[in-house]
Protein backbone atom coordinates (compact mmCIF):
# COMPACT_ATOMS: atom_id res chain seq x y z
CA UNK A 1 0.00 0.00 0.00
CA UNK A 2 1.36 3.33 -1.17
CA UNK A 3 0.31 4.88 2.16
CA UNK A 4 3.10 3.55 3.98
CA UNK A 5 5.24 5.67 2.45
CA UNK A 6 3.37 8.50 4.53
CA UNK A 7 4.54 7.71 8.39
CA UNK A 8 4.96 8.64 10.80
CA UNK A 9 2.49 11.64 10.25
CA UNK A 10 2.33 14.66 11.87
CA UNK A 11 -1.16 16.36 12.74
CA UNK A 12 -0.41 19.82 12.84
CA UNK A 13 -3.39 21.09 14.65
CA UNK A 14 -5.30 20.23 18.34
CA UNK A 15 -8.51 19.71 20.03
CA UNK A 16 -11.36 17.28 18.14
CA UNK A 17 -9.78 17.16 14.77
CA UNK A 18 -6.43 16.48 15.74
CA UNK A 19 -8.11 13.89 17.38
CA UNK A 20 -10.07 12.38 14.67
CA UNK A 21 -7.40 12.56 12.45
CA UNK A 22 -5.36 10.82 14.85
CA UNK A 23 -7.74 8.09 14.94
CA UNK A 24 -7.48 7.38 10.78
CA UNK A 25 -3.98 7.81 10.73
CA UNK A 26 -3.76 4.80 13.32
CA UNK A 27 -6.12 2.56 11.55
CA UNK A 28 -4.51 2.73 8.76
CA UNK A 29 -1.19 1.26 10.71
CA UNK A 30 0.91 4.19 10.40
CA UNK A 31 2.19 6.24 13.40
CA UNK A 32 0.87 9.47 14.44
CA UNK A 33 2.70 12.56 15.49
CA UNK A 34 1.08 16.12 17.52
CA UNK A 35 1.92 19.14 18.56
CA UNK A 36 0.78 20.97 21.04
CA UNK A 37 0.71 23.93 22.94
CA UNK A 38 1.61 24.10 27.00
CA UNK A 39 -2.42 25.39 27.15
CA UNK A 40 -3.18 21.94 25.58
CA UNK A 41 -0.54 19.56 27.30
CA UNK A 42 -3.87 17.83 28.76
CA UNK A 43 -6.27 17.37 26.06
CA UNK A 44 -6.70 13.67 24.41
CA UNK A 45 -5.31 14.55 21.50
CA UNK A 46 -1.61 14.50 23.15
CA UNK A 47 -2.15 11.39 24.75
CA UNK A 48 -3.87 9.52 21.79
CA UNK A 49 -1.15 10.65 19.54
CA UNK A 50 1.75 8.09 19.13
CA UNK A 51 4.13 11.04 20.26
CA UNK A 52 3.88 14.42 21.08
CA UNK A 53 6.08 17.40 20.98
CA UNK A 54 5.66 20.43 22.50
CA UNK A 55 5.96 23.94 20.90
CA UNK A 56 5.25 26.71 22.93
CA UNK A 57 2.99 29.10 24.90
CA UNK A 58 -1.10 29.34 24.43
CA UNK A 59 -1.00 32.05 22.31
CA UNK A 60 -1.59 30.78 18.59
CA UNK A 61 0.77 32.56 16.97
CA UNK A 62 4.05 31.40 19.13
CA UNK A 63 3.02 27.37 18.46
CA UNK A 64 0.08 26.43 16.18
CA UNK A 65 0.57 29.00 13.76
CA UNK A 66 4.46 28.96 14.06
CA UNK A 67 5.37 27.18 10.88
CA UNK A 68 9.16 27.16 11.72
CA UNK A 69 8.20 25.27 15.12
CA UNK A 70 6.16 22.94 14.06
CA UNK A 71 8.30 22.10 10.02
CA UNK A 72 11.19 21.44 13.29
CA UNK A 73 9.01 19.31 15.18
CA UNK A 74 8.34 17.14 12.02
CA UNK A 75 12.05 16.72 10.82
CA UNK A 76 12.66 15.90 14.90
CA UNK A 77 10.34 13.21 15.10
CA UNK A 78 11.21 11.82 11.23
CA UNK A 79 7.38 12.42 9.89
CA UNK A 80 7.25 11.78 6.48
CA UNK A 81 4.11 13.63 5.83
CA UNK A 82 2.16 16.72 7.09
CA UNK A 83 -1.59 16.70 8.16
CA UNK A 84 -2.53 20.59 8.31
CA UNK A 85 -6.55 19.54 9.90
CA UNK A 86 -8.45 22.71 9.36
CA UNK A 87 -7.56 26.84 10.04
CA UNK A 88 -4.27 27.22 11.57
CA UNK A 89 -1.63 26.52 8.82
CA UNK A 90 -4.13 24.39 6.94
CA UNK A 91 -4.23 27.17 3.86
CA UNK A 92 -1.32 28.62 4.42
CA UNK A 93 0.73 28.37 0.99
CA UNK A 94 4.34 29.73 2.48
CA UNK A 95 3.98 26.55 4.81
CA UNK A 96 2.42 24.01 2.67
CA UNK A 97 5.77 25.19 0.44
CA UNK A 98 8.59 24.41 3.19
CA UNK A 99 6.81 21.16 3.91
CA UNK A 100 7.23 20.13 0.59
CA UNK A 101 10.66 22.04 0.23
CA UNK A 102 11.39 19.80 3.75
CA UNK A 103 10.95 16.26 1.56
CA UNK A 104 8.25 15.82 3.29
CA UNK A 105 4.44 15.23 1.81
CA UNK A 106 2.07 17.82 2.04
CA UNK A 107 -1.79 16.28 3.09
CA UNK A 108 -3.70 18.57 0.88
CA UNK A 109 -3.68 20.52 -2.66
CA UNK A 110 -1.30 21.84 -4.43
CA UNK A 111 0.40 25.24 -2.73
CA UNK A 112 -0.35 26.85 -6.00
CA UNK A 113 -4.46 25.61 -6.05
CA UNK A 114 -4.07 26.96 -2.32
CA UNK A 115 -2.85 30.53 -3.92
CA UNK A 116 -5.41 30.55 -6.14
CA UNK A 117 -8.27 29.86 -4.03
CA UNK A 118 -7.13 31.51 -0.73
CA UNK A 119 -7.74 35.33 -1.81
CA UNK A 120 -11.13 35.30 -2.18
CA UNK A 121 -10.87 38.03 -5.20
CA UNK A 122 -9.58 35.73 -7.35
CA UNK A 123 -11.12 32.87 -6.20
CA UNK A 124 -13.85 34.86 -7.37
CA UNK A 125 -12.11 35.73 -10.78
CA UNK A 126 -11.19 32.15 -11.39
CA UNK A 127 -14.68 30.87 -10.97
CA UNK A 128 -16.59 33.33 -13.39
CA UNK A 129 -13.68 32.12 -15.87
CA UNK A 130 -14.55 28.68 -15.44
CA UNK A 131 -17.98 29.08 -15.89
CA UNK A 132 -19.16 28.70 -12.33
CA UNK A 133 -21.85 31.75 -11.41
CA UNK A 134 -20.67 34.43 -8.87
CA UNK A 135 -22.58 36.90 -7.27
CA UNK A 136 -22.59 41.25 -8.66
CA UNK A 137 -19.31 42.22 -6.68
CA UNK A 138 -15.76 43.58 -6.97
CA UNK A 139 -13.13 42.14 -9.51
CA UNK A 140 -10.20 44.20 -7.92
CA UNK A 141 -9.34 44.32 -4.08
CA UNK A 142 -11.07 47.46 -1.99
CA UNK A 143 -8.09 49.21 -0.03
CA UNK A 144 -10.41 52.44 0.81
CA UNK A 145 -13.52 53.72 1.70
CA UNK A 146 -14.04 56.23 -1.32
CA UNK A 147 -13.56 52.85 -3.44
CA UNK A 148 -15.72 50.96 -1.49
CA UNK A 149 -18.84 53.79 -1.62
CA UNK A 150 -18.04 53.81 -5.37
CA UNK A 151 -18.49 49.92 -5.76
CA UNK A 152 -21.44 49.69 -3.51
CA UNK A 153 -23.40 52.02 -5.54
CA UNK A 154 -22.59 49.96 -8.95
CA UNK A 155 -23.78 46.47 -6.89
CA UNK A 156 -26.67 48.11 -5.11
CA UNK A 157 -27.67 47.96 -1.27
CA UNK A 158 -27.39 45.67 0.68
CA UNK A 159 -23.71 44.72 0.30
CA UNK A 160 -21.74 41.55 2.04
CA UNK A 161 -18.17 43.65 3.22
CA UNK A 162 -15.71 40.98 3.65
CA UNK A 163 -11.68 40.00 3.76
CA UNK A 164 -10.13 38.61 0.64
CA UNK A 165 -7.73 36.58 3.10
CA UNK A 166 -8.91 35.13 5.77
CA UNK A 167 -12.20 32.85 7.02
CA UNK A 168 -14.00 31.68 9.70
CA UNK A 169 -16.83 34.33 9.35
CA UNK A 170 -14.04 36.98 11.05
CA UNK A 171 -14.19 40.47 9.80
CA UNK A 172 -17.89 39.95 7.64
CA UNK A 173 -20.90 42.15 8.02
CA UNK A 174 -23.99 43.69 5.59
CA UNK A 175 -24.18 46.87 4.67
CA UNK A 176 -27.82 48.53 4.13
CA UNK A 177 -26.95 52.04 3.18
CA UNK A 178 -23.58 54.37 3.01
CA UNK A 179 -23.23 55.00 6.80
CA UNK A 180 -23.76 50.96 7.58
CA UNK A 181 -21.03 50.85 4.92
CA UNK A 182 -18.11 52.91 6.53
CA UNK A 183 -18.49 50.58 9.40
CA UNK A 184 -18.57 47.63 7.91
CA UNK A 185 -15.45 48.74 5.50
CA UNK A 186 -13.64 49.58 8.88
CA UNK A 187 -14.29 46.17 10.63
CA UNK A 188 -13.24 44.31 7.69
CA UNK A 189 -10.22 46.61 7.16
CA UNK A 190 -9.05 45.75 10.53
CA UNK A 191 -9.49 42.16 10.61
CA UNK A 192 -7.36 41.97 6.86
CA UNK A 193 -5.08 43.93 8.69
CA UNK A 194 -4.72 41.35 11.47
CA UNK A 195 -4.99 38.29 8.67
CA UNK A 196 -1.97 39.91 6.93
CA UNK A 197 -0.14 39.95 10.50
CA UNK A 198 -1.04 37.05 11.25
CA UNK A 199 0.28 35.47 7.72
CA UNK A 200 3.47 37.24 7.67
CA UNK A 201 2.79 38.80 3.93
CA UNK A 202 2.94 42.17 3.37
CA UNK A 203 0.01 43.67 2.07
CA UNK A 204 -0.32 47.01 0.53
CA UNK A 205 -3.18 48.19 2.25
CA UNK A 206 -6.01 46.03 3.86
CA UNK A 207 -7.94 44.25 1.16
CA UNK A 208 -11.68 43.75 1.07
CA UNK A 209 -14.35 42.52 -1.32
CA UNK A 210 -18.17 43.93 -1.77
CA UNK A 211 -20.46 41.41 -2.82
CA UNK A 212 -24.05 42.01 -3.66
CA UNK A 213 -26.28 40.31 -0.09
CA UNK A 214 -28.80 37.75 -0.77
CA UNK A 215 -31.31 38.09 2.10
CA UNK A 216 -32.92 34.85 2.02
CA UNK A 217 -29.99 32.89 1.17
CA UNK A 218 -28.95 29.35 2.16
CA UNK A 219 -25.08 28.34 2.38
CA UNK A 220 -24.99 25.01 0.66
CA UNK A 221 -21.47 23.75 -0.08
CA UNK A 222 -20.20 20.67 -2.28
CA UNK A 223 -17.28 18.44 -1.03
CA UNK A 224 -15.32 17.48 -4.04
CA UNK A 225 -12.15 15.31 -4.15
CA UNK A 226 -9.67 15.79 -6.90
CA UNK A 227 -8.07 12.55 -7.84
CA UNK A 228 -4.64 11.74 -8.93
CA UNK A 229 -4.87 12.20 -12.92
CA UNK A 230 -6.90 15.49 -12.54
CA UNK A 231 -10.39 13.63 -12.37
CA UNK A 232 -12.55 15.50 -9.60
CA UNK A 233 -15.65 13.96 -7.97
CA UNK A 234 -18.59 15.40 -5.85
CA UNK A 235 -19.86 13.51 -2.97
CA UNK A 236 -22.95 15.36 -2.67
CA UNK A 237 -23.86 18.78 -0.47
CA UNK A 238 -23.89 20.15 3.01
CA UNK A 239 -26.33 22.43 3.58
CA UNK A 240 -24.77 25.40 6.58
CA UNK A 241 -27.14 27.83 7.11
CA UNK A 242 -27.77 27.60 11.01
CA UNK A 243 -24.94 30.74 11.84
CA UNK A 244 -24.53 33.06 14.59
CA UNK A 245 -22.06 35.47 13.46
CA UNK A 246 -21.64 33.90 9.61
CA UNK A 247 -20.12 31.10 11.59
CA UNK A 248 -21.92 27.97 11.07
CA UNK A 249 -23.50 26.27 13.72
CA UNK A 250 -25.48 23.23 12.65
CA UNK A 251 -25.24 21.43 8.93
CA UNK A 252 -26.58 18.74 7.26
CA UNK A 253 -26.92 16.91 4.26
CA UNK A 254 -28.74 16.38 2.34
CA UNK A 255 -29.73 19.98 1.88
CA UNK A 256 -33.41 20.43 2.66
CA UNK A 257 -34.00 23.46 0.29
CA UNK A 258 -32.64 22.14 -3.17
CA UNK A 259 -34.39 20.78 -5.95
CA UNK A 260 -33.10 17.53 -7.27
CA UNK A 261 -32.30 19.85 -10.15
CA UNK A 262 -30.55 22.78 -8.83
CA UNK A 263 -28.31 20.08 -6.73
CA UNK A 264 -26.97 18.75 -9.74
CA UNK A 265 -26.59 21.77 -10.87
CA UNK A 266 -24.59 22.64 -8.14
CA UNK A 267 -22.17 19.10 -7.94
CA UNK A 268 -21.30 19.73 -11.67
CA UNK A 269 -20.16 23.60 -10.87
CA UNK A 270 -18.56 22.13 -7.93
CA UNK A 271 -16.60 19.93 -10.12
CA UNK A 272 -15.83 22.14 -12.81
CA UNK A 273 -14.73 24.44 -10.20
CA UNK A 274 -11.94 21.69 -8.76
CA UNK A 275 -10.69 21.06 -12.21
CA UNK A 276 -10.15 24.75 -12.69
CA UNK A 277 -7.82 24.79 -10.57
CA UNK A 278 -6.32 21.05 -10.90
CA UNK A 279 -7.47 19.95 -7.36
CA UNK A 280 -5.95 17.18 -5.56
CA UNK A 281 -7.71 15.83 -2.03
CA UNK A 282 -10.28 16.75 -0.37
CA UNK A 283 -11.64 20.86 -0.76
CA UNK A 284 -15.18 22.10 0.10
CA UNK A 285 -17.05 24.51 -2.74
CA UNK A 286 -19.24 26.84 -0.45
CA UNK A 287 -22.38 28.30 -2.39
CA UNK A 288 -24.80 30.98 -1.87
CA UNK A 289 -28.31 29.38 -2.82
CA UNK A 290 -31.18 31.93 -3.59
CA UNK A 291 -33.52 29.78 -1.45
CA UNK A 292 -36.97 31.60 -3.53
CA UNK A 293 -35.43 31.72 -6.81
CA UNK A 294 -33.49 27.98 -6.99
CA UNK A 295 -30.34 29.27 -7.86
CA UNK A 296 -26.91 30.27 -6.78
CA UNK A 297 -23.42 31.49 -6.32
CA UNK A 298 -20.16 31.13 -5.94
CA UNK A 299 -19.32 31.71 -2.59
CA UNK A 300 -15.29 30.47 -1.94
CA UNK A 301 -13.67 27.61 -1.62
CA UNK A 302 -11.86 26.10 1.05
CA UNK A 303 -9.17 24.11 -0.17
CA UNK A 304 -8.78 21.88 3.52
CA UNK A 305 -10.81 19.63 5.18
CA UNK A 306 -14.49 20.93 6.70
CA UNK A 307 -15.15 21.46 10.57
CA UNK A 308 -18.37 19.63 9.38
CA UNK A 309 -16.75 17.15 7.22
CA UNK A 310 -18.58 14.15 9.18
CA UNK A 311 -21.95 14.83 7.67
CA UNK A 312 -20.51 13.79 4.17
CA UNK A 313 -18.80 10.88 5.75
CA UNK A 314 -22.44 9.42 7.85
CA UNK A 315 -24.14 9.94 4.38
CA UNK A 316 -21.47 8.41 1.88
CA UNK A 317 -19.62 5.46 4.45
CA UNK A 318 -16.65 7.10 3.45
CA UNK A 319 -13.81 8.42 5.75
CA UNK A 320 -12.67 11.97 4.38
CA UNK A 321 -9.13 11.66 6.02
CA UNK A 322 -8.51 8.44 4.35
CA UNK A 323 -9.01 9.42 1.45
CA UNK A 324 -7.18 12.79 2.00
CA UNK A 325 -3.91 10.14 3.13
CA UNK A 326 -4.53 7.95 -0.16
CA UNK A 327 -4.73 11.01 -2.79
CA UNK A 328 -1.64 12.26 -1.04
CA UNK A 329 0.18 9.15 -1.34
CA UNK A 330 -1.23 8.62 -5.22
CA UNK A 331 -3.91 6.41 -5.03
CA UNK A 332 -7.21 6.81 -6.88
CA UNK A 333 -9.72 5.71 -4.08
CA UNK A 334 -13.10 4.10 -5.01
CA UNK A 335 -15.79 7.15 -4.49
CA UNK A 336 -18.80 6.19 -4.19
CA UNK A 337 -22.29 7.02 -6.21
CA UNK A 338 -24.73 8.12 -3.97
CA UNK A 339 -24.97 9.48 -0.79
CA UNK A 340 -28.11 7.39 1.64
CA UNK A 341 -29.79 8.49 4.76
CA UNK A 342 -29.73 11.76 6.22
CA UNK A 343 -26.97 13.36 8.68
CA UNK A 344 -26.74 16.27 11.28
CA UNK A 345 -23.86 18.00 13.03
CA UNK A 346 -24.73 20.35 16.20
CA UNK A 347 -21.28 22.02 16.85
CA UNK A 348 -21.29 21.91 20.81
CA UNK A 349 -19.88 25.35 21.00
CA UNK A 350 -18.14 26.71 24.38
CA UNK A 351 -20.44 30.06 24.76
CA UNK A 352 -24.02 31.07 26.30
CA UNK A 353 -26.89 29.68 24.41
CA UNK A 354 -28.76 33.35 24.49
CA UNK A 355 -26.19 35.76 22.83
CA UNK A 356 -23.30 33.36 22.01
CA UNK A 357 -20.57 35.05 24.14
CA UNK A 358 -17.41 32.59 24.45
CA UNK A 359 -17.57 31.34 28.21
CA UNK A 360 -14.43 29.62 28.70
CA UNK A 361 -14.06 27.37 31.66
CA UNK A 362 -12.76 24.37 33.42
CA UNK A 363 -15.04 21.51 32.21
CA UNK A 364 -16.37 19.36 35.90
CA UNK A 365 -18.98 16.74 33.84
CA UNK A 366 -18.68 15.55 30.55
CA UNK A 367 -20.74 13.04 29.45
CA UNK A 368 -21.27 12.23 25.85
CA UNK A 369 -24.71 10.28 24.30
CA UNK A 370 -24.23 6.78 23.14
CA UNK A 371 -26.76 5.75 20.56
CA UNK A 372 -27.02 3.94 17.24
CA UNK A 373 -26.73 6.46 14.66
CA UNK A 374 -24.62 9.02 17.15
CA UNK A 375 -21.00 9.91 16.41
CA UNK A 376 -19.57 12.82 18.70
CA UNK A 377 -16.05 13.92 18.17
CA UNK A 378 -14.82 15.68 20.74
CA UNK A 379 -11.44 17.53 21.88
CA UNK A 380 -12.40 17.25 25.64
CA UNK A 381 -12.85 15.58 28.43
CA UNK A 382 -13.42 16.27 32.21
CA UNK A 383 -11.05 18.12 33.94
CA UNK A 384 -9.63 19.69 30.70
CA UNK A 385 -9.94 23.52 31.08
CA UNK A 386 -11.35 25.15 27.54
CA UNK A 387 -8.66 28.35 27.45
CA UNK A 388 -9.48 31.47 25.48
CA UNK A 389 -6.74 31.08 22.98
CA UNK A 390 -8.48 29.41 20.79
CA UNK A 391 -12.13 28.92 18.54
CA UNK A 392 -14.85 28.02 21.13
CA UNK A 393 -15.66 24.76 19.64
CA UNK A 394 -15.61 21.62 22.00
CA UNK A 395 -17.15 19.15 19.88
CA UNK A 396 -19.30 17.93 17.18
CA UNK A 397 -22.26 15.88 17.88
CA UNK A 398 -23.63 13.64 14.47
CA UNK A 399 -26.58 11.98 13.76
CA UNK A 400 -27.20 9.61 10.93
CA UNK A 401 -30.92 8.67 10.37
CA UNK A 402 -33.06 7.11 7.61
CA UNK A 403 -35.04 10.24 7.02
CA UNK A 404 -34.48 13.74 7.77
CA UNK A 405 -37.47 13.44 10.31
CA UNK A 406 -35.56 10.23 12.28
CA UNK A 407 -32.21 12.44 11.85
CA UNK A 408 -34.53 15.68 14.27
CA UNK A 409 -35.57 12.81 16.54
CA UNK A 410 -32.00 11.03 17.07
CA UNK A 411 -30.64 14.91 17.60
CA UNK A 412 -33.00 15.51 20.04
CA UNK A 413 -32.37 12.59 22.39
CA UNK A 414 -28.71 12.96 21.81
CA UNK A 415 -29.04 16.64 22.96
CA UNK A 416 -30.96 16.10 25.81
CA UNK A 417 -27.99 13.05 26.99
CA UNK A 418 -25.17 15.22 26.36
CA UNK A 419 -24.16 16.40 30.15
CA UNK A 420 -21.47 19.38 29.87
CA UNK A 421 -20.74 21.05 33.11
CA UNK A 422 -17.93 24.06 33.86
CA UNK A 423 -17.62 26.34 30.39
CA UNK A 424 -20.83 27.62 29.46
CA UNK A 425 -22.30 25.44 26.60
CA UNK A 426 -25.14 25.68 23.56
CA UNK A 427 -26.29 22.54 24.01
CA UNK A 428 -29.74 24.59 24.83
CA UNK A 429 -29.58 26.49 21.81
CA UNK A 430 -29.48 23.37 20.03
CA UNK A 431 -32.22 21.28 21.72
CA UNK A 432 -34.13 24.61 21.17
CA UNK A 433 -33.33 24.67 17.66
CA UNK A 434 -34.69 21.00 17.31
CA UNK A 435 -38.03 22.50 18.19
CA UNK A 436 -37.91 25.46 15.46
CA UNK A 437 -41.08 25.03 13.32
CA UNK A 438 -38.55 26.65 10.28
CA UNK A 439 -35.60 24.17 11.14
CA UNK A 440 -38.31 21.35 11.63
CA UNK A 441 -39.92 22.05 8.27
CA UNK A 442 -36.35 22.08 6.77
CA UNK A 443 -37.59 25.92 5.76
CA UNK A 444 -34.48 27.86 6.75
CA UNK A 445 -32.33 30.79 5.89
CA UNK A 446 -28.92 31.77 7.06
CA UNK A 447 -30.85 34.43 9.17
CA UNK A 448 -32.94 32.14 11.49
CA UNK A 449 -30.62 31.97 14.01
CA UNK A 450 -31.09 36.25 13.82
CA UNK A 451 -35.02 35.40 13.74
CA UNK A 452 -34.63 32.88 16.86
CA UNK A 453 -32.90 35.75 19.15
CA UNK A 454 -35.11 39.05 18.14
CA UNK B 1 -20.66 56.64 38.84
CA UNK B 2 -20.35 53.23 36.65
CA UNK B 3 -18.24 50.41 36.90
CA UNK B 4 -17.72 48.57 33.75
CA UNK B 5 -16.72 44.64 33.95
CA UNK B 6 -15.25 41.58 32.31
CA UNK B 7 -17.80 39.27 31.22
CA UNK B 8 -15.82 36.44 29.95
CA UNK B 9 -12.09 35.75 30.66
CA UNK B 10 -10.27 37.37 27.59
CA UNK B 11 -7.11 38.90 26.37
CA UNK B 12 -7.36 43.25 26.16
CA UNK B 13 -7.18 43.69 21.85
CA UNK B 14 -7.37 47.55 22.05
CA UNK B 15 -8.31 49.96 24.64
CA UNK B 16 -10.09 53.03 23.09
CA UNK B 17 -10.43 55.23 25.01
CA UNK B 18 -8.00 57.21 27.80
CA UNK B 19 -9.09 58.59 31.36
CA UNK B 20 -10.47 61.77 31.08
CA UNK B 21 -12.38 61.24 27.71
CA UNK B 22 -16.22 62.20 27.22
CA UNK B 23 -18.00 58.80 25.93
CA UNK B 24 -21.63 58.21 25.09
CA UNK B 25 -23.88 55.68 25.39
CA UNK B 26 -23.10 52.90 23.17
CA UNK B 27 -19.53 54.26 22.66
CA UNK B 28 -16.53 51.13 22.29
CA UNK B 29 -14.42 51.67 25.28
CA UNK B 30 -12.23 48.46 24.75
CA UNK B 31 -12.40 45.39 22.71
CA UNK B 32 -11.34 42.46 24.37
CA UNK B 33 -10.49 39.15 22.56
CA UNK B 34 -11.76 35.80 23.52
CA UNK B 35 -12.12 32.24 20.94
CA UNK B 36 -11.10 33.98 17.94
CA UNK B 37 -13.86 36.63 18.90
CA UNK B 38 -13.61 40.51 19.18
CA UNK B 39 -15.77 41.76 22.21
CA UNK B 40 -16.25 45.36 22.17
CA UNK B 41 -17.27 46.78 25.74
CA UNK B 42 -19.22 48.96 25.59
CA UNK B 43 -20.52 52.96 27.34
CA UNK B 44 -23.73 52.06 29.44
CA UNK B 45 -24.13 55.82 29.61
CA UNK B 46 -23.33 59.00 29.25
CA UNK B 47 -19.99 60.42 30.72
CA UNK B 48 -16.47 60.76 31.60
CA UNK B 49 -14.16 58.12 31.63
CA UNK B 50 -12.86 57.97 35.58
CA UNK B 51 -10.69 55.39 35.29
CA UNK B 52 -9.09 53.01 32.67
CA UNK B 53 -7.79 49.82 34.90
CA UNK B 54 -6.75 47.89 31.73
CA UNK B 55 -4.13 47.42 28.94
CA UNK B 56 -3.73 46.61 25.67
CA UNK B 57 -2.64 42.74 26.03
CA UNK B 58 -3.50 42.02 29.31
CA UNK B 59 -5.54 38.67 30.25
CA UNK B 60 -8.54 39.47 32.26
CA UNK B 61 -10.50 37.10 34.57
CA UNK B 62 -14.67 37.38 34.55
CA UNK B 63 -16.06 40.24 36.88
CA UNK B 64 -12.68 42.16 36.34
CA UNK B 65 -12.64 45.94 36.68
CA UNK B 66 -12.30 47.35 33.34
CA UNK B 67 -13.07 50.86 33.62
CA UNK B 68 -14.91 53.41 35.98
CA UNK B 69 -17.57 55.87 33.83
CA UNK B 70 -18.47 58.81 36.32
CA UNK B 71 -21.77 60.65 34.98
Amino acid sequence: MLTETLGPVLVANRGEIARRIIRTVKRMGLRAVAVHSEADADLPFVREADEAVLIGPGNPAQSYLDAGKVLEAARATGARSVHPGYGFLAENVAFARAVIEAGMVWIGPAPEAIDRMGDKINARNVMEAAGVPVAAGTREPVTDLSLALRAAESIGYPVMVKTAAGGGGIGMSVAYDDEGLGKAYDQAARAAARFAGSAGDALDGPAVLLERYIERARHVEVQILGLPGGRVVALGERDCSVQRRHQKVVEESPSPGITPELRERMLAAAVRAGEAVGYAGAGTVECLVDADRQDFVFLEMNTRLQVEHPVTELVTGVDLVELQLRVAAGESPEVPAEPAGHAMEFRVYAEDPKRFFPGPGTITAWEEPVADGVRVDSGYEVGNTVTPFYDPLMAKLCVRGESRADALEKGRKAVAAFTVEGPKNNLPFCAELLENAEFVAGDYDTGLVARMRA
Amino acid sequence: MAEVRAEMVANVWKVVVREGDTVSEGDTLVILESMKMEIPVLAEDDGTVAQLKVGEGDVIQEGDLIAVIDD
